[in-house]
């Protein structure tokens, strides 16, 4: 089967067309299209149409942590959620900071084929913070790497910083950002705040966020290269954000769902499945990075994917890993706290979570491109979503191997309904769909 | 009730039942024959993941003189990192049939999950969570406050006359390490809960960020406080010696202008009205937060608290387990 018809589906929320698509191209769009001979019919009746999703922050686990996911159950996932692209960040053991292992991790993705695998490498040797690891190597690889990122850890020296965003100017590469002033945040659990000071937990404050960003945006306009800053939490990292791209500064930003959805205030039943860095913030800050999202202070929505095994979840809370999975509840979440309350229309979920992802990692030309536009003759990355149909978080029915979704038992809107990944569809009647061997390309 | 995990869930009734059986419980206590049998049969557990001999010991009294048969579980090193071992004690005491479990934890929450998880059935009471709560000492305290500043003659132990009361009216003083202060934490609910006037006294460093929502006032000038609330209670926080070496070069630049600034001298125990009480949760650090004239004075009621303990732990325990049958049908 080389071709697909989507029979009256809306384009960006819009008038209802057919799309045909044929040998991995977007054919056509239009509404007077005919069914091509051989093309197999999908209903899109009622059904938006996206671009295939792009994440630029999903933390895959293997090599290393294959308990918790591995390459293909996280490419799945992140099929099952409408994604055609990750990025996998480089925490993996062995650390995704030499060619080999992050050509290992294209590979396997490549293998899986539920979606591009976009490997992030580290900035530094081992997440170690000392030594810059081998850029050019990775840049150089099969693995084209473009997004360098020591997430989970800051990269706090600002000599190491500084030299990171100059090194990667030479191949057009971004260091993104995991902003974490380590001294400030020393054994914290949650937002410093009103709630931590009277359930006892050590707080994470939002100016040891604020202050490296702060520090970062600097040394971006400096040293004229990009700075990408993952998961921003807060009010005032907005401001800063806002700050530094009217001053010309080559920065752009990432807000995770959880942060546009959740509050520390489940932080009060001490269940670490809402455990995460950064942490969950206040009210204010989630309607802060909700009107940045809409201004386009904030570029994107990543998911920062962390998936974890039962046990690293099932203890109390300071024993507990931060993280929490997002892959199949992004699109829904961003419906919800966006769509769903008129901020933002379906072209805009279109820019914050496939066209600038993808651009911002530099994946964007080429025969392999992601986040196109939707037609004719561009690369057949299709999501359809209906809008209207509602679900209930259930993570033992989600194709992530972790089961810790802090939405578990939420009623959200959306359902993922098909995804075309280059004209094959790795998704279709909300069923992920094993690709034969010879269909990956 | 089903579990005593924080002072922040009781309502004043529950409170003041709590403390009125405590009364009931110390008179039982001034009997030559201690125990009591009521709890027969039952097992409680105390399960310590930190050390705290004291706490142990008075929880274990406490049972014992209500006939309960008591183990002694005791996690100390079992680190954090290794979360788990929480889930697996659970079972194992869920196995052995504990009626009731008395936990202490480093972690913040730790008793609650125990409660909540869906590891364990039984009541769990939470004898200590990091930097959290402390509910029995809070009792306690609020206890042992009652029966010296609420009965016929302020200053003078009473425990008939005080009955069904509560402490409105009175104004209580907090000093020392709230940050890391579990008992701080305990003590500002309760106390406002059973209507009490208080107010929290530290080093702007040792005072959470979110302290000025708690229902309580905050400041930062001991002698100021003492001279214009001339208050009825004033109770001294351990202050950590390993606060001082911390992340940043420590909460107070030294010992020496801690005492100064937050310890309680004699000059400063002179300040108090006639009938005020001066408290601490132990241990005590002599000449840091509180010199030894202080904690040995007529106004000190330190040592009679821990004697209170054991009667509010009692009372804790009975109304936790006497209404609800036993594994063993006791
Ligand atoms: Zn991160």
């Amino acid at each position: 089967m080389t071709s697909y018809f989507i029979a009256g589906a809306s384009p960006l929320g819009g008038e209802p067309m057919n799309i045909v698509l044929t040998d991995g191209l977007i054919a056509g769009i239009g509404d007077d299209l005919a069914v091509p001979g051989g093309a197999a019919v999908v209903d899109g009746a009622g059904l938006v149409a996206l671009p295939g999703l792009v994440d630029l922050h999903t933390h895959l686990r293997e090599p290393g942590r294959e308990d918790a996911e591995t390459v293909a159950s996280g490419t799945r996932a992140a099929a099952a959620g409408g994604f055609t692209a990750v990025f996998a960040m480089a925490n993996t053991s062995p650390v995704q900071d030499t060619a080999g292992v992050v050509e290992q991790v294209w590979r396997l993705g490549h293998q899986a084929g539920w979606a591009d695998v976009f490997p992030i490498g580290a900035v530094s040797v081992g997440l170690g913070g000392e030594h810059l690891a081998e850029l050019g190597a990775m840049a150089d690889s099969a693995a084209r790497v473009r997004v360098f990122s020591d997430d989970g850890k800051c990269v706090w020296d600002p000599v190491l910083m500084r030299r990171a965003l100059e090194y990667v100017k030479a191949f057009d590469g971004v260091i993104a950002q995991h902003a974490q002033e380590p001294r400030l945040t020393d054994g914290a659990q949650m937002n410093e705040g009103v709630v931590s000071a009277e359930i006892g937990l050590a707080g994470w404050p939002a100016v040891a966020e604020e202050a490296i960003i702060a520090r970062d945006v600097l040394l971006a306009q400096h040293v004229g290269s990009r700075l990408h800053v993952c998961h921003l939490s807060t009010a005032g990292s907005v401001d800063l954000v806002r700050w530094a791209k009217a001053r010309g500064v080559e920065v752009t930003a990432e807000v995770t769902p959880h942060h546009l959805l959740l509050t520390d205030e489940y932080a009060r039943g001490y269940d670490p499945v809402f455990k995460v860095n950064p942490p969950l913030r206040t009210a204010e800050d989630v309607e802060a990075v909700r009107a940045g999202l809409v201004d386009g202070t904030i570029d994107i929505v990543a998911t920062d994917h962390a998936p974890h095994p039962r046990e690293d979840k099932d203890c109390e809370w300071a024993a507990a890993a931060f993280g929490m999975t997002g892959l199949e509840t992004a699109l829904s979440v961003v419906q919800q706290t966006m769509v769903d309350t008129g901020r933002m229309s379906w072209a805009d979920v279109a820019r914050v979570m496939s066209a600038a992802p993808a651009r911002i990692g530099r994946v964007s030309t080429g025969p392999r491109a992601q986040g196109r536009p939707l037609a004719a003759g561009e690369p057949a990355n299709v999501t359809l979503v209906d809008p209207a149909a509602r679900a209930t978080v259930d993570p033992g029915r989600q194709q992530t191997a972790s089961p810790n979704s802090p939405l578990r038992g939420l009623s959200l809107p959306g359902r993922v309904v098909a995804t075309f990944l280059r004209g094959r569809p790795t998704v279709l009647d909300g069923r992920p769909r094993q690709a034969d061997a010879q269909e990956v390309r | 009730m089903k579990h005593l995990l924080s002072t922040a869930d009781l309502s004043r009734s529950e409170a003041v039942t709590i403390l009125d059986t405590a009364a009931q419980m110390a008179a039982t206590q001034e009997r030559a024959v201690k125990k009591l049998p009521t709890l027969r049969g039952r097992t409680v557990v105390n399960l310590f993941f930190e050390d705290s001999t004291r706490t142990r010991i008075s929880f274990e009294t406490a049972a014992k003189r209500l006939s309960a048969d008591v183990i002694n579980f005791s996690a100390k090193g079992s680190s954090v990192s290794k979360g788990e071992s929480l889930k697996d004690t659970a079972l194992t005491l869920k196995a052995m049939g504990a009626d009731a479990v008395i936990i202490r934890h480093q972690a913040s929450g730790a008793p609650h999950t125990l409660a909540h998880a869906g590891w364990l059935d039984a009541p769990v009471i939470n004898a200590g969570d990091g930097t959290h709560q402390h509910p029995t000492q809070a009792l306690l305290d609020a206890y042992t406050m009652r029966r010296h500043l609420k009965g016929e003659v302020r200053g003078a132990a009473d425990s008939k006359g005080v009955i069904g009361r509560d402490l409105s009216g009175l104004s209580v003083v907090l000093v020392g390490d709230v940050l890391h202060s579990r008992v701080a934490r305990a003590n500002v609910a309760l106390l406002h809960t059973l209507g009490a006037q208080v107010t929290l006294v530290a080093p702007p460093t040792l005072l959470p960020v979110g302290v000025d929502v708690w229902p309580c006032a905050v400041s930062y000038d001991l002698d100021a406080v003492l001279r214009e609330h001339q208050p009825d209670a004033l109770m001294m926080l351990r202050v950590q010696r390993e606060r001082m070496s911390s992340a940043g070069g420590g909460f107070f630049p030294s010992p020496l202008e801690y005492s100064r600034l937050y310890g309680l001298d004699q000059r400063r125990l002179d300040m108090l009205p006639g009938h005020a009480i001066v408290m601490h949760p132990g241990p005590m650090n002599r000449g840091l937060e509180i010199s030894a004239q202080a904690a040995d004075s007529p106004r000190s009621v330190i040592v009679e608290q821990v004697a209170n303990g054991v009667a509010v732990r009692m009372a804790v325990l009975y109304l936790l387990l006497a209404g609800t049958s036993g594994t063993e049908g006791a």
